[in-house]
């Protein structure tokens, strides 16, 4: 049994979908970030979703794109990332997943990755640029200690889709619209057909949506179906525009209580 | 001989490169790309269509010039050059923009996209979509904005939107992520028309398809002038679309060497380059596994090269297996020896070649001392220098 899907599902049987925060690991500020996830955690976050920062970040808007280029400049790296996630996990059962593009991953060595990922006390990976096709050469061994997460859109198709579910654990991360993370106004009927879609050929795992989740609202539209929401880019937009993290923390523990 | 080169495979490699690194959104779209693409390679209605637009709107077969006084110069082998420089719009990019097109048309796609670094593919598709009265989005960065501006007008006159790029190093390589993002954004509408031998697959297949035939027309023409093949084909990589262009059709024939020619910049040392295949190691970007400028966390480096054509960090797919085949072999030419190169070629021969041929002529340099009188060397001019005659009178007058 996989620790996260126990998790969540532990979560839905008290009428609670779960709420996970993306945070870009040493955005805004390296010294203080992890202070900033445990506030967030404390906020209502069920799951921290750790974006390790990349030069060229294709599945990103320009939100994330800045936050990923501020940690950059931070002079964060994978080490940092480790640290940071087993200063977190240390004082929670709060599932910490790490997302991250391919070459980093790569450089650093898969199997290397995911043994000291393991060792931080991370849960799972998300890696937006290795899909189905691409899973079995870049994840050579097949067997993890951690969850590989991986992503439906709106052009998968159903075959696509039940082999996306077949081949991740923990939970399938289902986008709800086709772009890059953002955020957005509103969603059309058609976001709502697709994901009520893709909701009735998960059977394996747990699912989650994300890409423009930015407010309670959001939430709301989307609880009916799926089994949790990832808010991303509303969280980091919030951190560009304020200097304090009060307004930010705010907005989790909105999107928290829209959660129950 | 080697009879056995065939690639990609089934599953989009070269070897080990090559692949389909790109977020989920997008592999339906390149599994319909590439079915479409099986399906009208074949058929006489796309390929009559296809020669018909080369030859008649293209300008094709485009000539292969014997430069005698390049040749005399070097008093050593004999020198032809092949004359991409001549197609339509002025570079060989409108070899592959038009066969897209024609993809696009099929697809029944009603919006165009393209990345662009020197301008060249950016004119060839606002080219081919004026033509075919389809709307053109081209992503340009700003760097290359600024020392390309005659392309950016060009692009503008014929009815493209020109969307300036302003992250990392503000050049081809965030053009191209810029791009990917919009494709990822709209793509059922949209087809992204990639400009070299990069990206997912079925692109540094299709790139390499439609650019093949100027390897397939050299060797007619050589065999024509010479009665034999020749013993050095030289061209310049950035992605490598007029290099692959060139080599393909040769590539059985061992005999023949093939020399890729990146951009140094201002020196190795220096770490201003793009000479990805000397010093690069294999990575994953822009949605291929293939050689990359990167650091030692795996991010990417920003790289230079005086030619905004050949300033990229990474190299298609299957120059990285063709090196590591060593059945080509990739050196390096340097920022001021690339401006010699076009002083050489429009003295010498009345040609004015882009900064990214450029390259590819100034290593005759070290080349042409290693020949006999016996033999034959063909460069490519991948394209005419007019662009760049603002960075090349800036320079030479320094």
């Amino acid at each position: 049994m996989s620790y996260i899907k126990d998790y969540i599902e532990k979560l839905n049987g008290r009428n609670r979908k779960a709420l996970s925060i993306f945070l870009t690991s040493g955005f805004p500020d390296k010294n203080s970030f992890i202070d900033l996830a445990k506030q967030v955690l404390n906020s209502g976050a069920d799951m921290l979703e750790l974006g390790i920062p990349f030069s060229d970040p294709l599945a990103d808007g320009p939100i994330i794109q800045a936050s990923s280029k501020i940690a950059l400049d931070n002079g964060i790296k994978l080490k940092d990332v480790f640290s940071f996630s087993e200063a977190i996990t240390g004082g929670t059962i709060k599932p910490v997943i790490l997302m991250g593009y391919a070459n980093p991953i790569r450089k650093y060595g898969v199997e290397n990755f995911l043994r000291d990922a393991n060792n931080s006390g991370v849960k799972g990976l998300i890696v937006p640029d290795v899909p189905l096709e691409e899973y079995d050469s870049f994840f050579e061994s097949g067997v993890h200690k951690i969850d590989v997460i991986l992503l439906t859109t709106p052009t998968s198709s159903e075959e696509r889709i039940k082999a996306i579910d077949e081949k991740s654990s923990g939970f399938v991360y289902c986008v709800s619209i086709t772009g890059t993370t953002g955020v957005k106004e509103n969603f059309s009927d058609e976001v709502i057909n697709n994901i009520s879609r893709t909701r009735s050929l998960i059977k394996k795992n747990k699912m989650m949506i994300g890409f423009g989740v930015s407010k309670p609202e959001d939430v709301k539209t989307f609880s009916p179906y799926c089994d949790g929401v990832i808010a991303g880019s509303a969280v980091i937009k919030s951190l560009l525009n304020n200097d304090n993290y009060d307004t930010t923390l705010k907005l989790i523990s909105e999107l928290s209580r829209a959660c129950e | 001989m080697k009879t056995n080169y065939n690639y990609p495979d089934k599953n989009g490699k070269f070897g080990q490169y090559g692949g389909r690194f790109v977020p989920e959104t997008l592999l339906p779209a390149l599994y319909e790309l590439d079915q479409c693409y099986q399906e009208i390679k074949n058929d006489s209605s796309f390929t009559s269509e296809y020669e018909k637009l080369q030859k008649e709107y293209n300008g094709r077969p485009t000539p292969l010039t014997f430069a005698d006084r390049l040749t005399e110069h070097f008093g050593t082998a004999k020198i032809y050059l092949k004359r991409e420089d001549l197609c339509h719009t002025g570079a060989h990019k409108l070899n592959n923009a038009i066969g897209q097109i024609l993809i696009a048309k099929r697809l029944g796609k009603k919006r165009i996209i393209a990345e662009t670094g020197a301008g060249q593919h950016g004119v060839a598709v606002a080219t081919v979509c004026a033509k075919f009265g389809l709307q053109c989005v081209v992503y340009m960065g700003e760097t290359d904005i600024e020392r390309q501006k005659p392309n950016v007008f060009r692009m503008k006159l014929l009815g493209a939107e020109v969307r300036p790029v302003n992250s990392g190093s503000k050049t081809l390589k965030d053009a191209t992520n810029e791009a990917i993002r919009d494709w990822v954004t709209n793509v059922k509408d949209t087809h992204y028309i990639i400009g070299s031998v990069v990206g997912p697959h079925p692109y540094p297949m299709i790139v390499r398809d439609f650019q093949s035939i100027i390897g397939i027309e050299t060797k007619e023409q050589i065999m024509k002038a010479e009665g034999k093949l020749p013993d050095d084909i030289v061209a310049c990589v950035g992605g490598g679309s007029n290099a692959i262009g060139i080599f393909y059709p040769f590539i059985n024939n061992e005999e023949v060497n093939l020399i890729g020619i990146e951009a140094e910049g201002l020196g190795i040392e220096t770490g201003k380059h793009c000479a990805t295949l000397s010093v690069g190691e294999p990575g994953i970007f822009h949605g291929m596994k293939s050689y990359l400028l990167q650091n030692s966390e795996g991010q990417v480096e920003e790289v230079h090269s005086i030619s905004a054509g050949l300033d990229y960090p990474g190299v298609g797919p299957e120059h990285s297996l063709l090196k590591d085949i060593e059945r080509v072999k990739y050196f390096s030419v340097k920022d001021d020896d690339a401006l010699k190169g076009v002083d050489l070629l429009t003295k010498l021969e009345g040609i004015l070649p882009a900064l990214e041929s450029a390259h590819a002529i100034a290593y005759l340099e070290k080349l042409m001392p290693q020949k006999s009188k016996d033999e034959i060397v063909i460069v490519n001019v991948s394209g005419r220098g007019d662009k760049d005659l603002a960075i090349i009178i800036d320079n030479l007058s320094k």
